[in-house]
């Protein structure tokens, strides 16, 4: 099998190995420094158990990227040898196994985020349904099986918070590797770059999701954690081992995230092809790049107070201990200054997706380019003064909540500029309905309704009622669906046959659009319906007088659906890039450049560099072109012209 | 590489911008912790060592200018002077480490389980002196790089990226010693 001399086999291994080593290092560390290494009295043992299992992951995880070479550039470096400039993959090595190796191709590493972040997903939403059949009917009727009790040594209620918490964050981070995976595929080429500014940090940046991942899914089988993808503490330093796991997982994804971020602003500055301005830009550039500022700012602040919780666990250090002159409100203030900017990271690239495809399909052209350029930029900034809307009710001081509604609702107005946009850009266009266009459209409909659900979380009278309840998970549910997850599909279905050079099938595509769509409406208006009732969010039981039992019943057949809708669609994109019908040229007739040439792309993408020579988005305009493929030629030997044309 | 050969310039104002961006972003832990130092503390301080603050801080200060002089002296082309300049910066680097961690760490009134003061005054001295180690591991990778005949007057953006980031490490400690030695009230 070629599959153990892969990179991410070496990887796995090396993660084994060095998680037993690094245990063993901590051992001998507090040996030496005259600790005790074990403890008849079972809190002091199981605080020394946990000082050496988080050594030992952490170590483990570095040994990850030792193992599956991330890490081989710059180690050479610090031996002094010179640093490979070819990074070009070997010629006779197959196709396949560069996607479980190191490889510093941007559209490679594209892919390797978007699978990861498929796996991620569909993870999420198996642990996302074992709850929702629990909450199918009052009473514990289905997490207190001995199968669970067996497997993880817990079950019902704890099983329940353990999958309800760990759906969260690895949803979170499915969703941040999905970015990653757009932002790498799409903005070299959208720019006319060769690749990424940093190819080695980019590959770095997605390697360290692997053993976050794997650290972060671990957590179920030490003890799990019930916090909800939150950590509040003082329930977070009290929560059993899996809490660490969480931590390391989410801090390393969080460097990713960072890295990646930092990657692509430098490319979006520094790599445009000539005649590209900021403003003749595909639109999604603007939105990748906007969510690259918050990314390398704000997690910082997630990271940072992740560090200060794992501190206060293993050395008792009093940062969020009000008995001994902590203070658990600061966690929260830390925590929301990256994850409410989180949100707009979720979604800013979805919407520069749907901004994307729109004017394809209407054969018009995007309805006010630079506002919605600047829309991103403006959500991205009022995002960092608005974080203390999640905490209107958690005891922070009264006079901060009224300036915190305001900025809170101004976000609406950034947004209204893409809502306005988008149904602009439509009106009387000359329509197509192929599934890209049809996610777009059904993810503009779930955005507005996880926008007009907005407003009243944000207002302090409303909120104080609506908090905590069902109610936020389902405005929640519909921006990431609205945001990402259905952009996500379109970008998907759109770019399939760039990626592969053939087409997927289009019924089965809209198969899947369809029961997502309306398996996805049913499950949040019965999100929003029972929140509203007075159902709380976070608990495995309710109340049968309550009355709920019929339409939770159909929330979870609803979540059912969109469960198969997205087995129905993965199922098309796996057997279509193997014997789909070929679409090799420009499908969608499209301008944007990266349609210009061969699908799939060759390595390098561009075989010469071309020149922008118009606005991106003049569909339906004649002699308006966009890129001029092939300009004045400089080596006397360029091939014909291949002007992008309505 | 490819069709573009690329420049050493166009990739050095790359790394520049590439390396500004990750500094900013570091600075948003700093600023995190000053902020969590600021809400926990208020106008109290840690009790702590005046005398060795100072020490350590004028270490580091002239750390800075020695490093400073190192970069000058390579992008001047002369080596024997760039490797005794990162030298003595990668000492003074380490009397620093040692000041704090070895020293300062072990004379102190009280641990790091001592309440907010302990968390505090742990948290920042331990994340910074987590930088300084990584600047100083830099500096030692340079200095052995150098050594061997690595960077020139033209190309020597190593030598640059490390001088930045001691910079850097300097400037946080600036604004740290100030949070943890000079204001407020010792409690």
């Amino acid at each position: 099998m070629r599959f153990f001399s892969t990179g991410l086999f070496r990887g796995l291994i090396a993660q084994i190995i060095g998680t037993f080593a690094g245990m063993a290092l901590v051992m001998a560390v507090r040996v030496l420094m005259g600790l005790p290494i074990s403890s008849a009295d079972a809190a002091t043992q199981q605080h020394i158990t946990e000082v050496h299992v988080v050594g030992g992951v952490i170590i483990g995880a570095i040994a990850f990227l030792v193992g599956v070479g991330a890490l081989n550039e710059w180690l050479g470096w610090a031996r002094g040898k010179p640093i490979n400039e070819n990074i070009d993959p070997d010629p006779a090595k197959p196709n396949w196994m560069r996607y479980f190796d190191v490889d510093f191709d941007h559209k490679v590493i594209g892919i390797q985020y978007g699978v990861t972040s498929i796996l991620l997903l569909g993870f999420g939403g198996i642990m996302a349904l074992l709850f929702r059949v629990e909450l199918a009917q009052s009473g514990i009727t289905f997490l207190n099986s001995d199968i669970f009790e067996t497997i993880l040594g817990y079950s019902s209620e704890h099983l329940f918070n353990t999958l309800m918490s760990l759906h969260g964050i690895v949803m979170i981070g499915a969703i941040l590797l999905g970015v990653g995976a757009l932002s790498n595929y799409l903005v070299p080429m959208m720019i006319g770059a060769n690749d990424m500014a940093f190819p080695r940090l980019n590959s770095f940046a997605f390697w360290i999701n692997v053993p976050g991942a794997i650290i972060l899914i671990s957590s179920m089988f030490f003890g799990g954690f019930d916090t909800g993808w939150v950590g509040y503490p003082p329930l977070s330093v009290r929560a059993p081992l899996g809490m660490q796991m969480f931590l390391i997982g989410v801090y390393l994804i969080g460097l990713s995230s960072i890295s990646g971020a930092i990657n692509v602003i430098v490319t979006v500055f520094t790599m445009r092809a000539k005649g590209m301005t900021m403003f003749r830009m595909p639109i999604f550039v603007w939105a990748a790049l906007a969510t690259a500022i918050i990314q390398f700012t704000a997690t910082q602040m997630i990271g940072l107070s992740f560090q200060l919780v794992m501190l206060e666990r293993l050395f008792g250090m009093a940062f969020f201990d009000a008995t001994r002159g902590g203070d658990p409100i600061l966690y929260q203030h830390l925590f929301w200054f990256y994850s409410h900017p989180a949100v707009y990271v979720f979604i800013l690239p979805g919407l520069g997706i749907i901004s994307e495809i729109l004017p394809v399909f209407s054969r018009k052209p995007l309805f006010g380019y630079k506002a919605v350029a600047m829309s991103s930029l403006g959500i991205a900034l009022i995002g960092f003064f608005v974080w203390a809307h999640h905490m209107f009710a958690s005891g922070m001081s009264p006079y901060l909540r009224v300036p915190f509604m305001y900025a809170t609702l101004l976000v609406a107005v950034p947004t209204g500029v893409k809502f306005f946009s988008w149904v602009a850009t439509l009106w009387e266009g000359k329509l197509e309905f192929p599934t890209p266009m049809l996610f777009a459209l059904g993810s503009v409909v779930i955005f507005l309704l996880g926008g007009v659900t907005g407003p009243p979380l944000g207002t302090i009278a409303t909120d104080l009622h609506l908090h905590d309840t069902y109610f936020v998970v389902g405005h929640f549910h519909d921006t990431m669906f609205g945001g990402y997850v259905f952009p996500f599909f379109a970008a998907l279905y759109y770019w399939f046959p760039k990626l592969t050079g053939r087409m997927y099938s289009e019924k089965l595509g809209k198969l899947h659009f369809w029961l997502m769509w309306v398996g996805f409406m049913i499950l949040s208006n019965g999100m929003l319906l029972v929140g509203l009732l007075g159902m709380r969010r976070r608990i495995a039981d309710y109340d049968p007088a309550l009355g709920f039992d019929t339409t939770q019943m159909i929330m979870t057949i609803a979540g059912f659906a969109i469960f198969f809708s997205v087995v129905i669609g993965l199922y098309n994109l796996i057997n279509s890039a193997r014997r789909g019908a070929e679409a090799k040229g420009n499908v969608w007739n499209s301008r944007s450049p990266e349609w210009h040439i061969a699908s799939p792309p060759p390595l390098h993408n561009y075989p010469q560099p071309f020149e922008v020579v118009g606005e991106p988005y003049d569909y339906g305009l004649a002699d308006s072109p966009y890129v001029n493929m092939s300009p004045a030629p400089a080596a006397g030997h360029a091939p014909a012209a291949a002007e992008s044309k309505e | 590489m490819s069709a573009v050969a690329e420049s050493y310039a166009v990739k050095l104002a790359r790394n520049r911008l590439g390396l500004w961006l990750f500094l900013f972003s570091d600075a948003f832990v700093f600023i995190g912790l000053f902020v969590a130092r600021m809400v926990l503390l208020g106008s109290g301080r840690p009790e702590v060592d005046q005398t060795l603050g100072i020490i350590v801080t004028v270490m580091l200060l002239v750390s800075s200018f020695f490093m400073n002089r190192a970069e000058v002296e390579m992008a001047h082309g002369n080596r024997p002077a760039f490797l005794r300049n990162i030298f003595i910066t990668m000492v003074l680097g380490t009397i620093f480490l040692l000041g704090v961690v070895g020293v300062e760490w072990q004379v102190a009134h009280f641990g790091p389980g001592d309440g907010a003061v302990g968390a505090v005054f742990y948290a920042m001295t331990g994340f910074h002196a987590f930088h300084v180690l990584t600047g100083v591991i830099f500096l030692f990778i340079v200095w052995n790089n150098g050594r061997n005949g690595h960077y020139s007057a033209e190309k020597h953006w190593g030598v640059e990226a490390c001088a930045i980031y001691w910079h850097f490490v300097d400037v946080v400690w600036m604004f740290y010693y100030v949070g943890l030695y000079l204001m407020g009230t010792p409690i």
